[in-house]
């Protein structure tokens, strides 16, 4: 599997980053009260993501360690800028539905996270497609809850009046049928919690039944930046490899990422003395 | 050396009270409100309480069934979770509103917690709530062939005058089962007479509800209309029947006198600056949230633990 279609498949089915990662919960909850809003809300984190994982991989040898996070935000912050006006110019009906909740993608920690955890350490072209297959991911998972929240408390899909509720029957052969009385609570913020955990239950399911059958569930990894104590990935296999001693894996460790490493130590040994 | 042969590892004291002893009893301590209902709204109640009832017990069953778990449906603890809803229904409802309340009672509140035991909220009361947000207009909807018109709470929050003695009878309008002042007592009574409830939560509950709506209410001690509020709605139902729940009510005596403190000035929040007439199924399912912490403030001291030094 190439670089590309490995980013793609880890951000929408391995890493989902609503289902698995649990990341950017606010506007999970918060904006999927209808399909569309869940895919516009989705297509617009996409977006920007795409375009934070680009700048921020191309930055990456520039921007400080220290300052980064301050430095992610102001670049995901013009992004969020733009994508805000192009909403309000072209699609106005998405940018009332969704409020607040388009500058909040700002502190949406699923951007951050994805900065933090693999842009900042990866070249452009996988950084893209990281991003590119977590903001897919993420539309994925909003539009399935939003269809779900929508066909449950609304009777409707995508706007469409799909169940017979007494508001819109259905005409057979002139007599009105309407069956369905839709259940309000699940437009309501109950209804948010219910639907993501019973989808996440579902996923779970799922992903139990593939490795049964011996498919590989695992994580991919997002590269290494060398620092263990800030590194989200809890599945890696040289983790603390450093204070492990001699017993450490090192021979799994990329041999260039490896003298980078030592590189590093030497230059804050001689710093010290 | 005979003698020892039943010595085991603790606990020594035993008693005859088995889970499903004491949810019998329950079942037949509801059953006055449960008659009274049906001879009160007619068949469209049996026909509600029967199928509420149904859909609990088949629920747990298929349930465990398909999740491969022992059958608990013999402990009688799914009945009364239909018991309890269906007599939280109004009588107009359609059937498909009880089997509706019943699977999310028992799949969502207490199996997917984990069973009796492991519900952190009233599963009847849980699903209560989650009907009268959902079908908001079919819940609150009492008109039926006796009564039409509001609830007396509603008439008493609008300022009209009620018939307290209806009201303890159970001649008025309301949920099928909590109607009968008298009939919720008389259950009350079986299961105060066999141990199986004691008085803490109830008489915590009702005292300190009595003193809020003295208090607050604007109208200080009005005896007819104090009693209009404690003969409405589902407070009586409420509670003798859910707050003292085993499973979602604290474990520590003075955690249940303050959790029936909590319920009652929270009852009397919702009903006199709440929106809507009603309030106790709101209450006693926020009490059911605050139990841990509750209980955490007042675990009893260990033997030996704290105290003077000699």
């Amino acid at each position: 599997m190439n670089k590309a279609a490995e980013r793609l498949y880890n951000g929408i089915i391995k890493e989902n980053p609503t289902f698995v990662l649990m990341l950017g919960m606010c506007p999970t909850l918060a904006v999927t009260t209808s399909a569309i809003n869940g895919l516009g809300m989705g297509l617009t984190t996409a977006v920007v993501l795409t375009l934070s994982n680009m700048i921020i991989s191309l930055l990456r040898n520039v921007i400080p360690d220290k300052v980064r996070i301050p430095a992610f935000i102001v670049i995901i912050a013009s992004f969020v800028t733009m994508m805000q006006m192009l909403l309000q110019a072209y699609l106005p009906f998405l940018y009332d539905a969704l409020g607040i909740y388009i500058p909040l993608i700002v502190v949406n920690c699923i951007i951050l996270g994805r900065a933090e955890s693999y842009a900042s350490k990866n070249p452009v072209i996988p950084s893209m497609f990281d991003g590119i297959g977590m903001g897919l991911g993420f539309s994925l998972a909003l539009t399935c809850i939003g269809a779900v929240r929508e066909l449950l408390g609304a009777g409707d899909l995508f706007g469409f009046h799909v169940l017979p509720t007494a508001d819109h029957p259905w005409m057979i052969g002139g007599s009105s049928i309407s069956f369905y009385t839709p259940a309000s609570i699940f437009v309501l913020a109950p209804g948010a919690f219910f639907v993501l955990a019973f989808l996440t239950a579902l996923q779970n399911r799922v992903k139990r039944n593939g490795e049964k059958k011996g498919r590989d569930m695992s994580k991919i990894q997002s590269g290494c930046s060398h620092d263990c104590l800030s590194c989200g990935e809890t599945g890696c296999e040289h983790r603390f490899y450093d204070t492990q001693g001699a017993d450490a894996p090192v021979g799994k460790v990329p041999a260039k990422e490896q003298k980078a490493a030592e590189k590093n130590a030497e230059a804050k040994e001689k710093e010290e003395q | 050396m005979s003698d020892l042969r039943n010595v085991s590892s603790n606990p020594h004291i035993r008693s005859k009270m088995t889970t499903s002893n004491i949810m019998l009893l329950v079942v037949i301590a509801l059953l006055p409100a449960t008659c009274f209902g049906i001879y009160n709204f007619g068949i469209d109640a049996l026909i509600l309480v029967l199928v509420t009832v149904a859909s609990t017990v088949l629920t747990e069953y298929l349930y465990e069934k398909l999740m491969h778990k022992k059958i608990t449906v013999g402990d009688f603890s799914a009945v009364v979770t239909g018991l309890l809803l269906a007599l939280n229904l109004p009588s107009s409802a359609p059937w498909w509103i009880g089997v509706v309340g019943g699977v999310f009672a028992i799949l969502v509140v207490k199996m997917l917690f984990g069973g009796l035991g492991q519900n952190f909220m009233n599963p009847a009361l849980g699903a209560r709530c989650f009907l009268l947000i959902s079908f908001t207009s079919i819940m609150t909807n009492f008109d039926c062939d006796t009564y039409s018109g509001a609830t007396p709470l509603a008439a008493l929050k609008s300022g009209e005058s009620v018939n307290v003695m209806d009201m303890i009878i159970g001649r008025t309008a309301g949920t099928i089962g909590e109607t009968s002042m008298i009939a919720i007592v008389t259950g009350a009574c079986i299961l105060i007479l066999t141990g199986v409830i004691d008085l803490k939560i109830p008489g915590a509950y009702i005292v300190s509800f009595v003193i809020f709506i003295v208090l607050f209410g604007g109208r200080g001690f009005d005896s007819a209309y104090i009693s209009a509020q404690l003969a409405g709605g589902g407070l009586m139902l409420g509670a003798f029947f859910m707050a003292t729940d085993y499973v979602t009510r604290p474990i520590t005596k003075n955690g249940q006198y303050l959790f029936g403190i909590f319920l009652g000035i929270m009852t009397g929040i919702f009903r006199l600056f709440g929106p809507s007439a009603e309030g106790v199924s709101y209450a006693i399912i926020l009490g059911n949230l605050l139990v841990p912490l509750i209980e955490k403030i007042t675990l009893p001291k260990a033997f030996g633990k704290g105290g003077e030094r000699a």
